[in-house]
């Protein structure tokens, strides 16, 4: 190659990979924003992290091979410096080439990929089961060891706020959209299934810090199950369209210490007794 | 060029009788009754540019919503329409279509053929269309309103919708036949009426993505006429496929509608890896890199379409067995999918390259396509993909691969193609003007739901938390760039159609392949009427 091309190619892949740096990670940086999948709270989410930013590492490297080898052509054989076109058509042994390197890429992503998926489908050992109810619009959980049942619905100030022309602004809302009036309270440290079904359509529960989603869906039953490992508020979202209020009915998850935990369940069996004998339904 | 002696004007070869010229009178015999594959294309691309730009419409509805967190412009219900609708008609109404347009076009031409196969159908395939979305589109202004299930059509909540769902049920009928007749014609034609030499592994690639396309269409449109046939009854008549208090499965009608869904978004880019595999070698001016092996991949792909229906569904709560057997069949599109990508980068390969507009958008496909592959590679990690299903993530994937992709193909054949259509040259500076102003706003406008996605933004809703304020807003700019910008293309369309007054050459490029660069510019009104004698040093790939 003559010096002055390698000085044009350099540049470029240069001028390229700055380019994609800033769109990439620079410019999202700055603007303070999430940008990226949480790394989460539970083995789960972690395992998730961990396959996503393997993953999104090996095609970022090829999109810079593809798109390096790409530039270089373009900048080299064009017709205005005056190049000559090849008459080449074919070559059998660059074909094999690039079939079987992508397999042999494809064979080392799908061992993380496999694991952590038998890893996630393996609900065994839960010493705490939760069923999860989705309705048009909210969430119904039934703690089925502690007798504990209860509806979740969007917190009003948000739901206020969120009217057409309502004339609140959203950002004058504590957790705008993602806040609840009962959320789901759940102990540490402790392998917790979900059983995971709906009333009316299918909607799907999600909750990024923990991991994953799943649908809930009338007349199945889901399994899913969670092991948090650190106390906080977790937000999500219903995550599959459910009708006009599919974007307001956001799903909180408190996780607490297991004194706390208990001590929470017992102030809600002693308000739930007190609902039921004033002959009220929870 | 030695090889343009071999190249005849079958024009100079016709008898008095029948003079290529003749076109009916009327308005209504040219355009209502043609049978002619030149006029019938045209009447698709026409209407697929209409639909784009009511699709567009819809879009801008959303994006506008999304400017900013809280709900200033329509209710939910109607953003749901929105989606729906922009969805239904983006798919149905702009991009297949357009692929069929031209397909009638170019593949008499291209073959060597004077005529599509079943020219009558032709018609009717066409003249379905515009009354199929009228009455789509109608349900928009019904007391029920439109649909608002998505274009996915979910049951349950698909059958909440009103009166208007049997409208919905039977315009996606509609359409379906339209593609199943249209495609019968393209197998038919390109099956029976070759010109003399032209074998099947001389096809143009256009011609051979085709042809797998409307197998794959003949396919899988009657397995969604099915399945909107059971939500229908469900609906109207107390049947009770999809409803679990019946004994039904909703998840059911996922499976049916996804084995549809998956080999359709083939069908939506398919022709376009055809077209660009027309365009690249063009403007390289060198043969097209490892033609058998594209050919190959085109039919591995295809098959491949039809076993991964289920990575869509990740999350119904699928048996280990079924999502590792999804995941590991996804994964594997990748490998053909590479191929091309690598045999177009290896056709550029020491050519000898100009960037004129057709040149530019096909470029512009190779990278974007790319992009929207690789983050396809990271949706089919299932455990992955249950953090990023039905996010951002999902419709900034999506995008990539429809709107830089299919459209930006559609975009290159356009260019590329309608100096040979209309005999007028477009006009460069607004093409190129236009690809620039596309290309920058539409990475404006979808890079950032990826950010959005992973953040954990879902899909389909019509208000988010404050915290996705910032990258709404920049995509919402994009897309409203995006959209003005695809003014222009209408313009230049315009233009080189009926103001142009630069004649276009029959070759119109510097030496391109194929039979229908040997037919003047524009071509006489009925083209190839004696077959032209093919050999091998015609074809796309000859060296």
């Amino acid at each position: 190659m003559k010096k002055e091309n390698t000085v044009i190619v350099a540049l470029a892949v240069l001028a390229a990979i700055i380019a994609a740096t800033w769109l990439i990670l620079v410019a999202p940086a700055l603007s303070g924003n999430e940008i990226n999948m949480t790394r989460g709270v539970t083995p789960q989410s972690a395992d998730h992290f961990d396959l996503h930013m393997i993953v999104l590492w090996i095609c970022v490297v090829i999109g810079i091979g593809v798109f390096t080898v790409m530039f270089t052509s373009i900048v080299l054989h064009r017709k205005s410096r005056g190049h000559e076109a090849a008459k080449f058509s074919h070559s059998t042994k660059a074909e094999i080439i690039w079939t079987i390197i992508p397999v042999l890429i494809l064979v080392v992503m799908a061992v993380p990929a496999t694991t952590a998926l038998v890893k996630m489908e393996d609900s065994s050992g839960a010493v705490m089961t939760v069923k999860i109810t989705g309705f048009q619009w909210r969430w119904k959980y039934e703690y089925l060891d502690q007798d504990i049942s209860f509806i979740s619905s969007l917190d009003p100030t948000s739901n206020a706020a969120r009217q057409l022309d309502s004339g609140i602004e959203p950002t004058s809302v504590d957790n705008y959209l993602l806040d609840v009036d009962h959320p789901l309270v759940l102990p540490i440290g402790r392998k917790i299934k979900f059983l995971i079904t709906a009333d009316d359509v299918i909607h799907s529960w999600w909750v990024p810090a923990l991991g994953w989603k799943r649908d809930a869906i009338p007349g199945f039953i889901n399994e899913a199950w969670t092991n948090i490992e650190k106390p906080g508020t977790y937000r999500g979202q219903c995550a599959e369209l459910c009708g006009k209020d599919h974007g307001f009915m956001p799903i909180v998850v408190v996780a607490l210490s297991e004194d706390e935990f208990e001590a929470w369940v017992n102030e809600q069996r002693t308000g739930q007794r007190q609902i039921a004998q004033r002959g009220t339904t929870p | 060029m030695s090889t343009e002696t071999t190249y005849t004007d079958v024009n100079e070869t016709h008898d008095e009788h029948d003079h290529g010229d003749h076109k009916p009178t009327g308005f209504l015999d040219r355009w209502l009754f043609t049978t002619n594959h030149k006029d019938i294309g045209t009447l698709y691309l026409i209407f697929s540019l209409t639909m784009f730009m009511i699709g567009g419409a819809m879009a801008m509805v959303i994006r506008a919503e999304l400017f900013m967190p809280g709900l200033q412009l329509v209710e939910p219900d109607f953003f749901n329409q929105m989606t729906t609708m922009h969805a239904l008609v983006m798919v149905f109404g702009a991009v297949m279509p357009a692929w069929v347009g031209f397909a009638n076009w170019l593949v008499p031409m291209m073959i060597g053929a004077p005529d599509m196969a079943l020219p009558r159908m032709n018609n009717w395939s066409f003249w379905i269309l515009p009354f199929a979305f009228s009455m789509l589109l109608s349900t928009l202004f019904m007391d029920s309103g439109g649909p608002a299930a998505g274009w996915t059509m979910y049951p349950p909540l698909v059958l909440q919708t009103g009166t208007s769902f049997a409208f919905v049920v039977f315009a996606i009928h509609m359409m379906g036949v339209s593609s199943i007749m249209g495609s019968i014609n393209i197998i038919a034609t390109i099956f029976n009426m070759r010109a003399p030499g032209m074998t099947l592994l001389r096809m143009p690639m256009f011609v051979w993505t085709w042809l797998i396309t409307a197998f794959l269409l003949i396919a899988v449109m009657p397995v969604l006429a099915g399945a909107v046939t059971m939500l229908l009854t469900d609906h109207f008549f107390a049947t009770n496929f999809f409803n679990a208090a019946g004994g039904g499965d909703p998840v059911m009608f996922q499976h049916i509608f996804w084995f549809f869904g998956h080999p359709e978004v083939y069908i939506l880019i398919l022709p376009a890896f055809g077209v660009i595999s027309e365009i690249l070698p063009t403007f390289s001016r060198k043969p097209l890199f490892g033609y058998s092996s594209m050919v190959y991949a085109t039919a591995t792909i295809a098959f491949l379409s039809f076993i991964v229906w289920a990575h869509h569904m990740f999350t119904v709560g699928m048996p280990l067995q079924g999502e590792l057997f999804f995941m590991y069949a996804t994964m594997l599109i990748s490998v053909p999918t590479g191929v091309k990508v690598f045999n177009w980068i290896s056709t550029m390969w020491q050519g000898s390259m100009t960037f004129e507009t057709p040149m530019l958008f096909a470029i512009g496909f190779v990278v974007l396509f790319t992009i929207g592959g690789l983050s396809g590679l990271m949706l089919a990690i299932t455990a992955a993909d249950f953090q990023y299903h039905d996010t951002y993530f999902v419709v900034a994937h999506f995008h990539y691969v429809l709107v830089p992709g299919s459209i930006f193909a559609l975009m290159a054949a356009t260019y590329y193609w309608l100096p040979k259509f209309t005999g007028n040259m477009y006009s460069e500076k607004w093409g190129k003007i236009h690809f620039w102003l596309s290309a920058i706003s539409v990475n404006v406008l979808f890079f950032p739901q990826h950010y959005l996605g992973l953040a954990g933004m879902p899909r389909r809703i019509p208000d988010y938390s404050p915290q996705f304020a910032d990258f709404n807003m920049i995509s919402s700019i994009g897309g409203f760039a995006f959209g003005a910008t695809q003014l222009i293309f209408v313009g230049v369309v315009w233009h080189c159609v009926f103001r142009s007054k630069v004649k276009a050459t029959a070759m119109v490029w510097e030496n391109p392949r194929g039979l229908e660069w040997t037919l003047e510019s524009p071509p006489a009104y009925h083209s190839f009427t004696t077959p032209p004698e093919v050999t091998h040093n015609m074809v796309r790939h000859a060296e």
